[in-house]
């Protein structure tokens, strides 16, 4: 039997890994296998582990503001490894306005920082039930 | 299998022609991906698995095992950088807990090896045991397997941290690495049977930490009380090899101290396996307990198929029918329907 696989990353000069945490947390609890990355981490870095751990959902975490210049680098990355059936789920604190040019990207959704534990699990489900099986 | 390639960057590979093809020349893509398959299980597993299998038996395939904590990631990550370094590829499968409530897991191996990441010589990757006892995951020979038909050269398995039965590990390493470290326990914890005795190499890990002598002292002296190890025949006369004694050593991975000593007995274990034959013995016992276990697992799943037994465990339940008749009766059956498969 598969269960969803998601890698939860931070990337860039951000310290806070507390809702990264919790956010693998509940979705350990919800049945998946979660590979956790630590703090620090290079776009080239992230992709790298989520092309090699075979990843459905690729979750990067930012609180730094830092967003609209290492998504679009990791979403670069992940195209050139051939990993272009791998979800990118942008999670932390993004204004608002930032959403629709993360989407544009290529990103499979946005969740800002008062989703609920619940709906983060609900939706991750979602994405990857919708995508082709692999 | 289904859907259809894409051409380029993008090819999401689907069927097994084009992942085993990919994976043998070196694709990291295809070996995450097959990985992912054997995980998986099922059919396609097990025609990737026997697709491949003839292109394995080059990659050195080292376990490595020990209490949790003891530091077997971190060890990991020195013995695939002193690997590097002797210009050898590597490839990692380590093995983190699935909850028994949830059947999530956290996989959390990997943060101890980051820094080899952008290494195109490493590979590793983490499993969950989703359920498997052995320390192990129901997946891992497949996924050797698969690392060894990529060409990596040095194999890591590293189990999750275990007691002193979990012994999954010795039935797919050549070189089994037991990671002690110091402070756990006294003399009467080395003399204990168990996960000790698997061990081809003992690595006394943290060995700069308080109390690290007596560890390795301690199983030191609890070696030289086993009984010596049969010694091999050498072929026609020839003088036989000296039988292994497995090696105690020093090592702090954090700081990577004693690492080159450790590879150089990974080597050494090697070279006696060849030199003394043992190699070929150990590879039967190894793959025969493998093909035990598929055969257990796929009479377990016959077996597990509801309405195949409940006729007679009402039969049990009434006491008309003893428990073991009951299990013998099924197996008859279970044979009979497989004949005619």
């Amino acid at each position: 039997m598969s269960s969803i696989r998601v890698l939860i990353a931070k990337v860039g000069l951000d310290g806070h890994d507390r809702g990264a945490k919790i956010v693998a947390r509940c979705l350990r609890d919800a049945g998946m296998d979660v590979v956790y990355t630590g703090l620090h981490r290079t776009p080239e870095e992230v992709v790298t582990a989520a092309v090699q751990e075979d990843v459905d959902v690729l979750g990067i975490s930012l609180l730094s503001g830092a967003h609209m210049t290492l998504i679009p680098r990791v979403v670069e990355l992940m195209q050139a490894a051939g990993a272009g059936d791998m979800l990118l789920v942008v999670g932390g604190v993004i204004p608002d306005e930032d959403v629709p040019a993360l989407r544009a990207l290529g990103a499979a959704d946005v969740l800002l920082q008062d989703t609920p534990p619940d709906a983060i699990v609900a939706r991750v489900r979602e994405l990857v039930a919708a995508r082709q099986p692999r | 299998m289904r859907g259809e390639a894409e051409e380029g960057a993008t090819t999401i590979m689907t069927d097994l022609d084009t992942l085993a093809r990919e994976l043998l020349a070196g694709s990291t893509r295809a070996l995450a991906r097959g990985l992912t398959w054997v995980e998986s299980g099922g059919e396609r597993a097990e025609a990737l698995v026997a697709r491949l299998y003839p292109r394995t038996g080059r990659a050195h395939v080292v376990g490595l095992t020990g209490a949790p904590g003891s530091g077997k990631s971190t060890l990991a990550r020195a013995l695939a950088r002193g690997a590097r370094a002797r210009g050898r590829t590597v490839g990692v499968l380590a093995v983190d807990p699935s909850s028994p409530f949830s059947g999530g897991a956290i996989l959390g191996d990997r943060i101890r090896m980051n820094d080899l990441a952008l290494d195109p010589g490493v590979f590793i990757r983490s499993m969950a045991t989703r359920g498997a006892l052995g320390g192990l995951c129901r997946a891992a020979a497949d996924g050797v397997d698969l690392l060894d038909a990529a060409g990596r050269d040095l194999i890591l398995v590293e189990t999750v941290g275990v007691g002193q039965d979990e012994v999954d590990v010795m039935r797919l390493a050549h070189t089994v690495v037991v990671v002690s470290v110091p402070g756990l326990g006294d003399d009467v914890q080395a003399l204990k049977a168990g996960l000790l005795e698997i061990a081809d190499l003992h690595v006394v890990n943290k060995a700069d930490r308080e109390g690290a002598d007596r560890t390795l002292g301690e199983l030191r002296s609890m070696l030289t009380l086993l009984p010596p190890a049969e010694s091999p025949a050498g072929p026609d006369g020839a003088p036989a090899v000296e039988p292994w004694v497995p090696p105690v050593l020093p090592a702090s991975a954090a700081r990577e101290e004693g690492i080159e000593a450790l590879m150089d007995a990974l080597d050494g274990h090697m070279a006696y396996l060849k030199t003394s034959g043992e190699l070929d013995r150990r590879w039967r016992r190894m793959v025969g307990a493998r093909v035990l276990k598929i055969a257990q697992e796929l009479v377990a799943r016959r077996l597990a198929h509801p309405a195949a037994a409940d006729a007679d465990v009402d039969r049990v339940a009434r006491r008309e029918l003893s428990p073991h008749a009951c299990a013998r009766l099924l197996l008859t059956r279970l044979g009979e329907r497989t004949s005619h498969v």
